[in-house]
């Protein structure tokens, strides 16, 4: 693999909770690479979560290294991290009543200081990272009033309001409809093909991968099981092996691959 | 139809919105001003004796019964209201909870605590021996902070119900302590304690003063440097982690400071509840959520919602005094069990 593709890189990470109990991320090595869409899928507790927030820099690896741009993460600062790196955890809940456009506006704090709230340019760019996902009419909104779905997408604009390099979610389509998955799927293939986007997403939703992701990375008790294009993962045999389930069945169909498991 | 006028609500609300931050904590601050200033000289005008302020450029009296009394008295519940709505809105944020402050967290119970036993070895009867019961009292709150938040958290999550009654416990603890050190000190010790534990304001000159502001003022200037953070922290934990935030660090400095700002001011005037709940409630729903405006407010208005609750303890019933966190307690019960009641729509307990 050439080193200088990938914006993000884990390399050997090794990682458990706290001291004595199970690792949950064992020697995975998972290169984010630069403009790409990249998806991380596995069964549930698999260590997928984990690796995602070892690459954010939220959980420091036992063992190995993460790179961001080929330098440790280590040495980069939070502040800069922050502008070029955004995470979008699983579940946001907040307990005030921040606006959306409140919540938004946090993703411009690596670009204000202590003593500097938020000027016009940041409203702005808040604002137009609302309308990228189309939720421009949530701005006024308390999160606290919003549904799942709703919040997910508020969570993304904020991290687009960061105007970062590389996107990292955590199932950002757990709570949303069809139509908004497929939206979803849109915004990101837009943001690669037109500003270079990189973008790492966790997901359970094995069928939006194929035709727009590039690559996919099946995790299998915290190891990295299988990599590829969607078509070389989506297959019956690696899939069986990631899941652990003989049941699970994909197959090709109006140029994208549907994967289930029998009941 | 109802898709217009949705939108039409919308917009006004989006109105209501576009002020920045920056604009909104301006307008906030010169309003909560010249609210403090108005309250200031309220309180200072009432009293056992009504003050005439012309009389204190020909009268003696009145000049030494002001300057020697009234005006500390009332700089001091300025100080210990700013004190506790400041804190009261950092806790609040933190522990991602409406429902937190000094009281209801058993920090106040550990500073007491901290402080009896000052008292009990003589600590407290000389302004010199006044450090050591700051510093007692500091350390006892900080020990019930700890506590507290050990006890409260699992993993990323702080349980907002073990939070409270973690709380209540310390507190109970706390004072079943205080209680002991009352019954084994000596009796003018025992005495000393009790009317301290009954709280009051009551000083006499500015020296109390100075040496209390010697301890809050980098407590306070902490805390205003943390709103940032905090702010962050109140939309979510991770979030704030991944957009910079040192988790660790600014909840370790927010401990320190706030037992440090409530060890002092429950050292020098007891328990003085609920300030910190009420306050930064009424700053939120008069100037919206943001911290970093919510924090300075809960100053300004902690400041002068004591001194207004103070010369009421001072006035209602003639020459008798009560005590001051009575009334706040009064006043501050009952928007704690509103707001217990509509944050259980939001999260079970």
């Amino acid at each position: 693999m050439n080193v200088e593709a990938s914006l993000i890189e884990g390399r050997g990470l090794r990682f458990a909770y706290a001291e004595g109990r199970p690792e949950v991320v064992r020697g995975a090595t998972v290169a984010v690479e630069r403009g790409r869409l990249s998806a991380l899928v596995g069964a549930n507790g698999s260590g997928k979560s984990t690796i995602i927030r070892l690459l954010a820099g939220l959980l420091k690896p036992s063992a190995g290294d993460v790179l961001l741009g080929g330098v440790p993460l280590a040495r980069v600062r939070a502040r800069e991290r922050a502008r070029r790196v955004a995470y979008v955890p699983q579940g946001v809940s907040t307990v005030f009543p921040f606006t959306a456009l409140e919540v938004v506006l946090t993703g411009r704090s690596p670009y204000t200081t202590r003593f500097r709230f938020e000027n016009a340019n940041d409203l702005e760019a808040a604002r137009a990272a609302l309308a990228a996902v189309d939720a421009a009419h949530l701005e006024a909104r308390p999160v606290t009033e919003l549904s799942g779905g709703e919040r997910q997408l508020v969570a993304l604009a904020r991290a687009l309001a960061q105007e970062p390099e590389c996107l990292l979610l955590d199932e950002p389509s757990a709570a949303l409809d069809l139509k908004h998955r497929a939206g979803l799927i849109r915004h990101l293939r837009r943001l690669r093909d037109t500003q270079g986007m990189t973008a790492l997403v966790v997901t359970h939703d094995l069928t939006l991968l194929d035709p727009d992701f590039d690559r996919v990375y099946a995790i299998r008790l915290g190891e990295v099981a299988a990599e590829g294009a969607p078509s070389e993962v989506l297959r019956d045999e690696v899939l069986t092996e990631v899941y652990g389930d003989e049941h699970v069945r994909a197959r090709q169909a109006f140029g994208r691959t549907f994967v289930w498991s029998e009941v | 139809m109802e898709g217009a006028h949705a939108l039409s609500l919308n917009q006004k609300l989006k109105i209501a919105n576009q002020k920045s931050a920056g604009v909104r904590l301006r307008r906030a601050l010169l309003w909560l001003s010249l609210m403090l200033l108005v309250s200031t000289l309220l309180a200072l005008w009432v009293g056992y004796q009504r003050l005439d302020f012309a009389a204190l450029w020909t009268d003696e009296r009145a000049r030494l019964i002001f300057f020697g009394l009234r005006l500390p008295r009332v700089l001091m519940a300025g100080v210990v209201g700013a004190s506790l709505g400041l804190v009261g809105a950092a806790l609040q944020a933190m522990f991602r909870n409406p429902l937190a402050e000094p009281l209801t967290l058993g920090v106040s119970g550990g500073g007491a605590l901290g402080a009896s036993v000052a008292i009990a070895f003589g600590m407290g009867a000389r302004v010199g021996g006044l450090p050591v019961v700051f510093v007692a009292a500091f350390a006892g709150a900080c020990l019930s902070v700890v506590v507290v938040y050990r006890l409260a958290r699992t993993g990323a999550t702080v349980l907002p119900g073990a939070l409270l009654l973690a709380g209540v416990v310390m507190n109970t603890v706390a004072a079943a302590g205080v209680v002991i050190i009352q019954y084994f000190a000596d009796y003018s010790r025992a005495l000393q304690i009790l009317r301290w534990t009954i709280g009051s304001l009551d000083v006499v000159g500015f020296d109390l003063i100075w040496r209390m502001l010697l301890f809050l003022v980098p407590g306070w200037v902490v805390l205003l440097l943390l709103a940032r953070d905090l702010h962050l922290l109140a939309v979510d934990e991770e979030t704030a982690q991944s957009l910079g935030v040192n988790v660790r660090r600014s909840e370790r400095l927010v401990y320190v400071s706030s037992s440090l700002i409530v060890g002092v001011t429950v050292a020098v005037g007891g328990t003085i509840g609920f300030v910190g709940l009420i306050v930064p409630h009424a700053v939120r729903l008069l100037f919206g959520e943001d911290v970093r405006v919510v924090m300075p407010c809960s100053f300004v208005l902690g400041a002068a919602f004591l001194m207004l609750a103070d010369a009421v303890a001072r006035t209602a019933f003639g020459a008798g005094e009560l005590p001051v966190g009575a009334i706040t307690a009064l006043a501050g019960g009952p928007v704690f069990l509103y707001l217990l009641r509509r944050q259980q729509r939001y999260t079970a307990l």
